[in-house]
């Protein structure tokens, strides 16, 4: 047996805990584009991919291989470094900021005598602004893509994606403070326990009253993670493919795990500010199946995972419903209706939560 | 663990500073720049300044420097060219730019005591939130000089409307 000092062992449980997580949620992307083709198929009226493995459930995995094997195409007239930075970039803030998404239950495991959460990669006192900042940070990727790919359609999509992306960055944020203000803080773990009193009743959906917010913070993520119907950077009616047009192979398909990894993003963070994280909506009445320290664990994340998954299909059934919005309509709903909104917000939680403190 | 994470983003930030001067194209220099303040963000992390770090983050490598790159790309601008102007900010820069430097390292060293030292301990046991210790003294001491930056920044935002609006 190795000694290995309390920083060494936490360092590398840390490690194996981002691991685990990224592997995780790599196979939760993977499977996000199936079930998207798959219930967008049955919507259109067509059955989605259903030839490889039962129900095409190794779909995903011929997916990979496809592209891993494709011929990495790189033009002549690009800035090569910051054409290949650009995906790293992308995928790199998307993939960041599930570490501060507590996915379930506090469980402090205690191995060597350092104890570490299994429920959190990394508890933050100010997780929800590093979630922000470093979505802000995933602009660069779509931005300096098209830039660098000397291509006038990756340009217009890129020159779309960016001022889209700052806009409702600002409507996302505004949204999320009548949470935080309703919690007193930015730990994400301390918001989702502010929720756990009552079940649902206590959720900040219904039982604070944040619904107006949420509505505002899921048209701003869907801006964001530029999905339909506000997937004009990469319109393909009218740009080729926006922002990715030069992009071949695993480049490509670095951008594609980024738009879905930001889209599981999205819908965690949806979950742990609106939804009660963890919690179970029937409060502490079925608290005894998670007794034990690991079945405590299982419970937890299995209502986490039921929530996004809720927040998954929203998008895909969202994208095989609206039309795509013209690029005036964008700015104009994002400056006019949706901040205004979230300032009313804002302004409405205080002077409640104002009015009910001693 | 403190001086591991200021020692490698401090060479850092110096690193991006410099190729931020060598660059010959304004989007490598807006990059380096980038750089910089992300460096700079981890440093004040490590000094157990977490809003400041965020708020650096947030402001300036996601809003400044995103405007930055987007006029860079809009005006498609090339690389820069040598001027005698240039060549003139080759010789007197160098030099001030060491006066500069040399007399903030003096007064650093000189003050050091005055200036105090602090641990990353404390912020990262979560134990000590800092943004409720800065918006207490931002709304409680600081109050008029908030309320007036705010004004200034108002005044700003109308003059780019000003300039912006077409005459009818």
């Amino acid at each position: 047996m190795i000694h290995l000092s309390p920083i060494q062992i936490f360092l590398l449980l840390t490690a194996v805990k981002i691991a685990v997580v990224l592997g995780i949620t790599l196979t939760a992307v993977a499977y996000t584009v199936l079930v998207e083709r798959k219930v967008l198929g049955r919507m259109q009226n067509r059955w989605g991919p259903s030839r490889v493995g039962p129900f095409g459930l190794l779909q995903p995995l011929a997916d990979g291989i496809k592209l891993f094997l494709k011929e990495d195409m790189m033009p002549l007239a690009v800035e090569r470094l910051l054409f290949i930075l650009a995906p790293i970039i992308a995928l790199a803030c998307a993939l960041i900021s599930i570490a501060m998404v507590p996915f379930s239950r506090q469980t402090l495991v205690t191995v060597g005598g350092t104890s570490v959460d299994i429920g959190q990669v990394a508890n933050l006192n100010i997780g929800l602004l590093v979630i922000l900042g470093i979505t802000s940070i995933g602009v660069y990727g779509i931005a300096l893509s098209g830039w660098s790919s000397n291509n006038k359609y990756s340009l217009f999509g890129s020159l779309r994606a960016s001022a889209q992306l700052v806009s409702y960055e600002l409507a996302l944020g505004l949204s999320l403070v009548g949470v935080v203000l309703r919690a007193g803080s930015l730990s994400l773990r301390t918001i989702v326990d502010s929720q756990s009193a009552h079940g649902a009743l206590s959720w900040n959906f219904f039982g604070g009253f944040q619904f107006v917010a949420f509505f505002i913070y899921l048209m701003a993520a869907y801006a964001e993670t530029n999905r339909a119907p506000f997937d004009l950077p990469e319109a393909e009616s009218e740009l080729v493919a926006g922002y990715h047009t030069e992009y071949s192979s695993m480049k490509f398909a670095m951008f594609f795990m980024a738009e879905y990894a930001n889209m599981i993003t999205v819908a965690c963070v949806a979950t742990v500010m609106f939804f009660g994280g963890a919690g179970s909506p029937f409060g502490h009445i079925f608290d005894g199946f998670g007794n034990g320290l690991i079945a405590g664990f299982l419970f937890g994340a299995m209502w986490f995972v039921a929530k996004v998954l809720v927040f998954i299909l929203l998008y895909i059934w969202v994208r095989g419903t609206l039309p795509r919005f013209r690029y005036d309509q964008l700015m104009k709903f994002g400056w006019t209706f949706l901040l205004p909104v979230a300032m009313v917000n804002i302004l409405a939680t205080a002077l409640a939560l104002a009015y009910r403190a001693p | 663990m403190q001086i591991a994470l200021f020692i490698i983003f401090g060479l850092l930030a110096v690193a991006g500073a410099l190729n931020l001067l060598f660059q010959r194209h304004p989007i490598n220099s807006a990059l380096s720049l980038i750089v910089v303040m992300m460096s700079l963000a981890v440093l004040y992390f490590s000094l157990g300044a977490e809003f400041l770090a965020a708020a650096q983050v947030i402001v300036y490598s996601g809003a400044v420097m995103v405007l930055f790159v987007f006029v860079i790309m809009l005006l498609n601008a090339g690389e820069e060219e040598e001027t005698r102007g240039s060549r003139m900010a080759y010789i007197a820069g160098i030099p001030g730019a060491a006066a500069v430097f040399c007399l903030l390292t003096f007064l650093f060293l000189k003050e050091r005591e005055a200036l105090g030292t602090t641990h990353l301990r404390d912020a990262l046991s979560g134990t000590v939130s800092n943004i409720t210790e800065v918006s207490h003294q931002l709304f409680t001491s600081f109050l008029l000089p908030f309320e007036v930056t705010s004004v200034l920044i108002l005044v700003a935002i109308l003059g780019a409307v000003v300039l912006a609006r077409k005459e009818s």
